[in-house]
């Protein structure tokens, strides 16, 4: 018999607040995180809104307690700021973690110190100090954190686009059933640089406007950044009576789409496959699911493949809204950030809208959340994350 | 107009990395993305980041693009017409 | 009837050779340019799809990779595209093509970002551009570690197999970095204790560990 997976802590970093009190309360009052960009200079700056976490790296190292330090890249810090906390949150001290286990999702890993570093080398290559890059890799904001930390469970880097931190979790909580380990830090980061902006923007993806999920006008995504990380303990440690379970990770699914590197097929197969071999994971039926937190970036392709395949799984729609509209799109780190706000929905019995969406799709019959929804038995959520490559990836979180 | 649309396919086919293709075997006047060579939209942006570097001239709409991008004739109509000298 | 996890196929391709279930089935006499190489053992084995050449170097070494590893297990594509998945690891991510998008954006005076050379700056289109030629649908996963993790691979395929329907996963290592390129890609299934097995390695740590290592 599979052991069960519960979840004891929540670390979140995002533009709308450092932790999941923060998060909450943007949440509630309908705060959208997005504005100007300020982190770096770009011919986009006024043109293309962003969603920052409001603090210099030198405010994120003072937050966390670290000595400041050239090598920690902005993913590591933004990482090791929601890692910490969720330990905390959990009741965990420093000194517990030689037997986790540390999952991370990412995409673009260090490369704000590489973007640091080329900008005084490509004017002239004696320039700059190689040493600032070796943190570049994806892997390595993983291996810092859990240096820094003391963890020696086992410890991986996952990196599938935007499904990232949604595999993340999922790996922890089958590694978890299967017995291999009991405890797991799991979710992703992703930090906001020139090379995703650009990027992004050669897609023609971004929205000059915030984005509008599921509105009928959508025009794009909005790009953000942050961590979300969760901690995952199994049965076997940790009573299911025990005070400090917040939820369960009741399931999980995995597809792959199989149509286009970026775009997502028309009638949304892939889609469809995650969020149903998540259910059948769970042994729940659609009808069991309160609420939907989508993938929904704002994109005419994402929402519409995405609301096909809804409307195709679930006979009668359950409530869903994209809170992408308050954190942006945080790639690699979206699973992550949006299962803490799935969980604090569940807690907190709240069902959050997106916001800047008005119009209902012409192609659904359904519209998202428009406003808050409060005093409200959360009982099963599903969570998507769908990345570029066709990897689509369902979580549920359920009430204990 | 005949050297441009020459230069145009040569260029297509590097740009867009279709490597097993000959200029001959791009018909001048078929539809660039309907089966034939079967281009997609991340080809239709490269297409879009060509015309900008090669020619100066900028895209600045799905439905804009889709007009000019429709075939090389079209798209060398669109240069002639439009190219800063 | 017994079912047990087996390693029913082997692709290696580093060092100019190509090697298929143990055996060298193409090879170029001296050093070329990994993309040459790649060109040239796609013609070899007369692979007929045209969009090999849009993909990045990486997505070239595992497309061709799992070419020649299917080509000596057809039977794979026999299986319901939903019941066949992908699981990968390497430990440069997609830095090598993150370099070639940086040569587009770096000068700002020719900057031209390139769209085409963007959507390959991820490790998973390896995957995608996979399941895009098979129709694969099952689940698929890309790890990034410093070394090829036979524990991670192992653990989480094992798991996929005892909790859900799938009936093949295709797994392995595929890196490449500038000049150096290895990939290591094997068919995994469950098959019968009795029937056909007695040429295939069971899928455990060691095995899968041996057999990446000779």
């Amino acid at each position: 018999m599979a052991n069960r997976v519960f979840i004891t802590g929540l670390g979140i970093a995002s533009s709308i607040g450092i932790s999941p009190d923060e998060v909450l309360s943007s949440l509630i009052s309908g705060k959208s995180g997005i504005a100007t960009l300020s982190l770096f200079d770009s011919v986009y700056k006024l043109e293309i809104p962003i969603a920052e976490v409001k603090y210099i790296n030198q405010q994120l190292f003072d937050l966390i307690g670290v000595k400041s330090s050239p090598f920690h890249s902005r993913n590591t810090l933004l990482g090791l700021l929601a890692v910490k906390e969720a330990i905390k949150m959990a009741g965990f001290l420093d000194s517990d973690l030689s037997d986790f286990g540390l999952y991370s999702g990412t995409t673009s890993g260090g490369m704000d110190l590489s973007e640091n570093f080329y900008r005084s080398f490509i004017n002239n290559s004696k320039a700059g100090r190689l040493r600032d890059i070796i943190h570049h890799d994806c892997g390595d904001s993983t291996a810092v954190i859990a240096e820094e930390l003391g963890i020696h469970g086992h410890v991986t880097t996952i990196s599938t686009a935007c499904s990232s931190a949604a595999n993340a979790i999922m790996c922890g909580a089958r590694l978890i059933k299967s017995g291999y380990i009991d405890r797991v830090i799991a979710g992703g980061v992703d930090a906001l640089n020139q090379f995703t902006m650009n990027g992004f923007n050669s897609l023609m993806i971004l929205d000059k406007q915030p984005c509008k999920p599921f509105d009928n006008n959508r025009n794009g995504l909005t790009l953000g950044e942050g961590a979300g990380f969760i901690i995952l303990e199994s049965e076997r440690c940790i009573n299911p009576t025990s005070n400090k379970i917040l939820c369960e990770l009741k399931g999980y699914g995995n597809a792959c789409d199989a149509y286009h590197q970026t775009a997502s097929s028309p009638d949304g197969k892939g889609a469809y496959l995650s969020m149903h071999k998540a259910l059948e994971n769970s042994g729940l039926d659609p009808s069991d699911i309160t609420y939907i937190n989508t993938h929904g970036t704002g994109t005419v392709n994402n929402d519409l493949s995405e609301g096909i395949a809804m409307e195709r799984l679930f006979k009668k729609m359950p409530y869903y809204s994209s809170t992408k509209s308050y954190t942006g799109h945080t790639l690699g780190a979206s699973g992550g950030i949006e299962a803490v706000i799935s969980i604090l929905s569940i807690i907190n019995k709240k069902i959050f809208p997106g916001v800047q969406s008005t119009q209902q799709m012409n192609e659904l019959k359904s519209s998202p959340v428009s406003k808050l929804i409060e005093d409200r038995n959360v009982n099963h959520i599903l969570s998507n994350s769908f990345g570029f490559g066709g990897n689509n990836t369902s979580l549920v979180f359920s009430v204990c | 107009m005949q050297n441009l649309i020459y230069k145009l396919k040569q260029e297509i086919i590097e740009a867009l990395n279709l490597e097993e293709m000959t200029v001959d075997e791009i018909e001048t006047n078929a539809p660039l993305f309907m089966d034939g060579l079967g281009l997609d939209s991340i080809d239709a942006l490269e297409l879009t980041v060509l015309l900008e570097k090669e020619y100066g001239l900028k895209i600045h709409t799905a439905e804009e693009g889709k007009q000019i991008l429709y075939s090389v004739r079209t798209m060398a109509e669109y240069i002639t017409k439009n190219q800063k000298v | 009837m017994n079912k047990q996890l087996y390693i029913t196929g082997i692709c290696k391709i580093s060092d100019n050779n190509i090697s298929l279930n143990g055996k060298s089935v193409f090879s170029n006499p001296k050093q070329i340019p990994v993309n040459e190489f790649l060109k040239n053992g796609y013609r070899d084995f007369k692979t007929q799809y045209p969009k090999f050449f849009k993909m990045d170097s990486i997505c070239k070494l595992g497309f061709l990779t799992v070419e020649i590893l299917l080509g000596g297990n057809p039977s794979i594509k026999a299986y319901p595209s939903e019941l066949v998945g992908v699981v990968l690891s390497n430990s440069s991510s997609s830095l090598n093509t993150d370099i070639d998008f940086y040569e587009t954006i770096k000068d700002t005076e020719n900057y031209f970002p390139s769209p085409a050379v963007f959507v390959y700056t991820l490790p998973n289109i390896i995957i995608g551009e996979i399941c895009i030629r098979h129709k694969f649908k099952g689940e698929n996963v890309f790890f990034v570690s410093e070394q090829f993790d036979p524990n991670i691979l192992f653990n989480t395929i094992q798991n996929i197999f005892a909790f859900t329907n799938i009936q093949c996963v295709i797994t392995g290592w595929v890196e490449l970095l500038n000049t150096h390129y290895d990939s290591f890609l094997c068919t995994i299934e469950r098959i019968n204790n009795d029937e056909e097995t007695v040429n295939n390695d069971i899928f455990d740590i060691e095995n899968l560990s041996n057999i990446y290592l000779k």
